[in-house]
């Protein structure tokens, strides 16, 4: 945890605040619809899948496997210099939705598609907590 | 008799090293690029009754209102107008909202317009977008934007097709092929594929010469119906089909990162509307923001099955002198790229329907198909385009 954490932070809003809030608590939230059951992110108003309004937050199993991944050589701005090289990776989480993050490794080339990943809370700042992912084999 | 929209006049302003000759604002650039372009259809501002503008300029600020901005600029009062921004491809879909607006009457002259000075005014950078909305959910992980999300695709692809990095530059070194054709290209030297391969790495598995230039660049389109082309003495170039889809900006909410949805929609509406087969296609100007753009836009656009992109574009097949004429100008990997390249796509391929494209021009070109992509792989726009 730094208090110094100058990479860009999400600009929270009242849609995606409980995903937020709950990630503080180290859990992974995701919306759930009652109507059609799938889970979506991230979180809409209207289920992207059947376009109803009935959703809910459930906790989501943290389990997923790498989608695609990308190792970053150059940064996304001076903020992430120090990070070169980073992986940044979509994760097909166990309950279907596709999510964008880090993996946490201790190797960049070891990352591969269809990788088991587990969810890995990131404590940035007091305020905000990131969830990123790492191998199951690590 | 029903009206038929035609383009009938293309411009653009010279670069060097990719950037403006004589330099300028946003606003000075377009303007030029107006006049070119209105010279060449034998029309003159004073005609112009529709005015379609897309650009990434004067925001915050003039530029949010671009298209009333850029018409006060011009000395004009538009009755029609589009500003529909969908990335580097709105300008196809520019000419088909023109070309609806001129054929049912709501206006008889339009000026399609893009301008950016981004090199000169060194206003580019990966990271920078604001962290809201859907994108609270891309900034924080540092994704280089645009080219991370590219990059994720082309990792996709490779992993489900066997597509090679090889296979990637082969695109990037046929399209250095034509800009060293064209005057105008900003990187004109000769490319080998182990050049591309040993680049600069930027985000895996995509590298510095697989990734498309950063400069300026302004262009313009007149249309306007072929009586009046007729009546003014200028050569038509005809509209036989148009499409246009998005499916997404955020790189998480791509539905398939090895195919190309909103190319997928975009041309088969346009194949039906033109009621021709992929056979009629003389040439191919498809947006190059990346060489993996390249080969996903060939297989969406039905050239080649999905995932046989790699195999397609082997061998230099897409150089000058191969069997599959692409990117005549150079492309956006070494002619220019502005930030939305779409327009130059549009400015090459009437050029080539009209036989003026000099020392790159490919012979007996009748049918071209335009395709452009915007965002990350978000929107696609065809125009099927004929000199008859
Ligand atoms: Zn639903």
């Amino acid at each position: 945890m730094s208090e110094t954490y100058e990479k860009p932070q999400p600009v929270i809003d009242p849609g995606t605040k409980p995903f937020w809030d709950a990630a503080r608590e180290h859990r992974l939230l995701l919306p759930r619809c009652r109507s059609c059951g799938e889970h979506h992110f991230y979180p809409r108003e209207l289920c992207p899948h059947c376009y109803s309004d009935d959703l809910e937050w459930v906790d989501a199993s943290g389990d997923g496997e790498v989608y695609s991944y990308t190792i970053a050589r150059k940064p996304a701005g001076p903020t992430f210099a120090a990070d070169v090289p980073y992986v940044i990776a979509m994760i097909k989480l166990d309950e279907g939705p596709r999510m964008l993050t880090n993996i946490i490794t201790s190797d960049v080339e070891s990352v591969r598609i269809g990788a088991r990943v587990k969810v890995s809370f990131d404590d940035v700042t007091p305020e905000l907590t990131l969830p990123k992912f790492k191998l199951e084999s690590e | 008799m029903a009206r038929e929209a035609v383009i009938v006049g293309v411009g653009d302003v010279p670069l060097e090293g990719g950037k403006v000759v004589g330099g300028g604002s946003v606003l000075q650039v377009q303007a030029r690029a107006a006049k070119a372009a209105l010279d060449d259809a034998r029309l003159s501002m004073r005609d112009v009754d529709g005015l379609l503008v897309a650009g990434l300029w004067g925001v915050p600020g003039p530029g949010q209102l671009p298209s009333v901005t850029l018409g006060e600029y011009l000395g004009i009062h538009p009755r029609f107008a589009d500003s529909t921004n969908i990335g580097g491809s709105a300008f196809e879909a520019h000419v088909a909202h023109a070309a609806m607006a001129i054929e049912k009457g709501y206006c008889d002259v339009a000026l399609i317009s893009y301008g950016s000075m981004q090199k000169s005014e060194r206003s580019r950078t990966l990271g920078g977008r604001p962290s809201i909305l859907t994108m609270q959910f891309e900034n924080v992980w540092g994704i280089p934007q645009p080219v991370g999300g590219y990059a994720l695709a082309a990792q996709r692809h490779m992993h489900e097709f066997g597509t090679t990095e090889e296979q990637l530059a082969e695109i990037a070194v046929a399209t250095r092929k034509w800009a060293s054709m064209n005057p105008a290209a900003t990187m004109r030297d000769p490319l080998t594929i182990d050049d591309v391969m040993n680049s600069t790495r930027i985000a895996d598995p995509l590298k510095l010469l697989d990734c498309c230039l950063v400069t300026d660049g302004a262009g313009a389109i007149v249309m306007t119906t072929a009586e009046n082309a007729r009546a003014h003495g200028s050569k038509p170039i005809h509209i036989r089909g148009y499409g246009e889809a998005h499916t997404h900006w955020s790189i998480g909410a791509m539905p398939d990162l090895a195919r190309l949805t909103a190319a997928e929609m975009a041309s088969k509406r346009a194949f039906e509307m033109a009621g021709i087969s992929h056979d009629a296609i003389d040439l191919v100007e498809c947006y190059d923001s990346f060489t993996i753009t390249v080969m996903m836009t060939l297989e969406a656009l039905g050239f080649c099955k999905p995932g046989e992109g790699g195999a397609f574009v082997s061998g230099q097949r897409t150089a000058p002198g191969g069997a599959f004429p692409l990117n005549t100008n150079g492309g956006g990997l070494s002619y220019c790229h502005p930030g939305m390249y779409g327009i130059f796509l549009l400015v090459e391929a009437v050029r080539q329907l009209r036989g003026e494209a000099g020392a790159r021009q490919v012979a007996d070109v009748a049918t071209a198909l335009v395709h452009g992509t915007g965002g990350t792989l978000s929107s696609g726009s065809t125009v099927i385009l004929a000199n008859n």
